[in-house]
């Protein structure tokens, strides 16, 4: 559950990999049969699959801005982008967690099954689209269109969301510290119980991020488009 | 897939550089175009000078400039610069009489761009390789565009690179695909509008350049756009003084925007973006889906 945490990360002795001097390819090689357990990436320069499929306990960070797909699949691995991240960051994570610094293009944390992905900037759209499990915790807002058929899991958005929130949501919890343009199908607004205070407090901690749970509106599934019934002729 | 990069000079100190940042931008899309690449600068004093206009012509006769020239009022020299499948032809006269003197001397002769101020480049092959042939690197302006290509509906050839050009001095470069552009194709073909090929992209720069002849300003010609098209699409549209950038309302194909005091700049993937002087300050954000961006020099 815990993200790595800065003092953790810059604490280390990473092995480097130098992106000027190296490629993409030698890097993740290393990253799926590591021989250390900590590493920093130099001049990121937003390639494409930057860490992608680590399936070991291991640290990375990225010291620069990552294109697509970084830390895509992870198992265990602890990374954190010391800048930005392009189209489906820890997409199908399925344990430990990513940080990202800067903000997220679309699709962060696509359908993600466990862990956690802390985004302290912004997400574009379709942030946490299909998610399965994920927990992605946003420290700025979530673009049009995102929790789109999300099946579980939580998102928290510190900011705002965008129009079309949680479009033919399932079972995900959502929930939304400032405003929301509209909700997508079958999304609706549900009350703020205890237990979800508790787990808001929980996440929040897990981000390092310190608003109040109560400042937070929950939303969810209305359960209406489970079943085709009569009233579902248009479909 | 297709890239897309664009850049637009706030900084006159910038305008030498034009070229080696467009070349360094071109390496971050290459990738999602592989196949062939077209390029659109503004403001190459030296293929376009002041004074002069310019018009960019694939499958060009050898003899082209001094045909073209001897149907010009005054005979005047009609310079031809070969890069690759394009040719440019730059003459002191205006860009109506110099479109009309090629199309007339060379009727198979195809034009794929024109203007006061503009440069066309189109060829099949790697992005990289026809950069070197145009030279790009050494190239100064103020103001530019291509397009890396994953052909998927039409041949790889130089006919089917963008941007498309179909005004003077505008450009427009599509990632995506229009649904509906056959029976926009017709209508506008009611009003008399001519087309050069069967390319989606190419009507929807038909269609923007009918809005600007009718008085639009960028922002409301693409809105207009988003209004009449439908399907997928990233467009960058560029004319004499502008530059816009526009995705449709689903906004799949991707786009990122970077703004600093010194360059607007556009493209697929932040990567293209990546080595522009001054990027760590830049306000680097993707458009919002259906909102114009607009920017006037």
């Amino acid at each position: 559950m815990a993200a790595l945490s800065r003092a953790e990360a810059d604490a280390r002795s990473p092995v480097v990999f130098d992106l000027h001097e190296t490629t993409v390819r030698a890097l993740n090689a290393e990253l799926h049969a590591p021989t250390a357990t900590s590493y920093e990436v130099l001049h990121p320069q937003g390639a494409h699959s930057l860490g992608a499929g680590i399936h070991d306990e291991i640290d990375v960070a990225v010291r620069g801005h990552a294109g697509y797909f970084c830390a895509g699949m992870n198992q265990l691995g602890r990374v954190v982008v010391d800048g930005s991240a392009g189209n489906g960051v820890a997409e199908n994570m399925m344990s430990g967690s990513v940080r990202v610094r800067g903000d997220a293009s679309q699709s962060a944390g696509a359908t993600g099954r466990g862990g956690l992905l802390v985004i302290e900037g912004s997400a574009s759209m379709r942030c946490g689209i299909s998610m399965k499990g994920i927990d992605i915790v946003v420290g700025g807002s979530v673009g049009p269109m995102s929790a789109f058929m999300a099946q579980a899991g939580r998102l928290v958005v510190c900011g705002d969301a965008g129009d079309g929130l949680g479009d033919s949501i399932y079972e995900a919890r959502l929930y939304v510290r400032g405003s929301v343009g509209t909700l997508g199908a079958d999304c609706i607004e549900k009350p703020l119980r205890d237990e979800h205070v508790a787990e808001l407090t929980e996440l929040l901690d897990a981000a390092g991020l310190d608003h109040k749970p109560e400042e937070f509106r929950r939303f969810g599934s209305a359960r209406g488009l489970y079943h085709f019934t009569g009233d579902h002729g248009s479909y | 897939m297709c890239g897309i990069i664009g850049l637009h000079l706030r900084d006159p100190e910038l305008q030498p550089m034009l070229g080696r940042l467009l070349d360094d931008m071109l390496c971050g899309v290459s990738e999602r175009g592989p196949d062939s690449v077209g390029i659109a600068v503004y403001g190459d004093g030296e293929r376009n000078p002041e004074g002069h206009s310019a018009v960019s012509v694939l499958r060009a006769p050898g003899d082209l400039a001094a045909s073209a020239g001897a149907l010009l009022p005054g005979t005047p020299t009609v310079t031809a610069r070969v890069a690759g499948d394009t040719t440019v032809l730059s003459a002191p006269v205006g860009v109506e009489a110099l479109t009309a003197a090629v199309a007339a001397a060379a009727p198979e002769a195809l034009v794929v761009g024109s203007g006061n101020d503009l440069v066309v480049y189109k060829g099949a092959g790697h992005p990289q390789d026809l950069a070197r042939t145009y030279g790009l690197r050494a190239v100064s302006g103020w103001q530019g565009v291509a397009h890396t290509r994953m052909a998927t509906e039409s041949a790889i050839n130089p006919e089917g690179c963008h941007p498309y050009s179909v005004g003077a001095d505008q450009c427009l470069v599509h990632n995506g695909s229009f649904s509906n552009h056959a029976t926009i194709r017709r209508e506008l073909e009611r009003q008399g509008v001519t087309f050069d090929s069967e390319n989606d992209s190419e009507v929807g720069a038909r269609f923007v350049a009918a809005c600007l002849a009718e008085g639009d300003d960028l922002e409301k010609a693409l809105l207009r756009l988003g209004e009449t098209f439908d399907g997928f699409y990233t467009l960058l549209v560029t004319t004499a003084d502008g530059f816009a950038v526009v995705r449709d309302e689903i906004a799949c194909k991707p786009a990122v925007i970077a703004e600093h005091p010194r360059w607007v700049a556009m493209a697929s993937e932040f990567r293209a973006l990546a080595e522009l002087p001054g990027i760590d300050e830049a306000r680097v954000f993707e458009p919002d889906p259906g909102k114009v961006y607009a920017w006037q020099r």
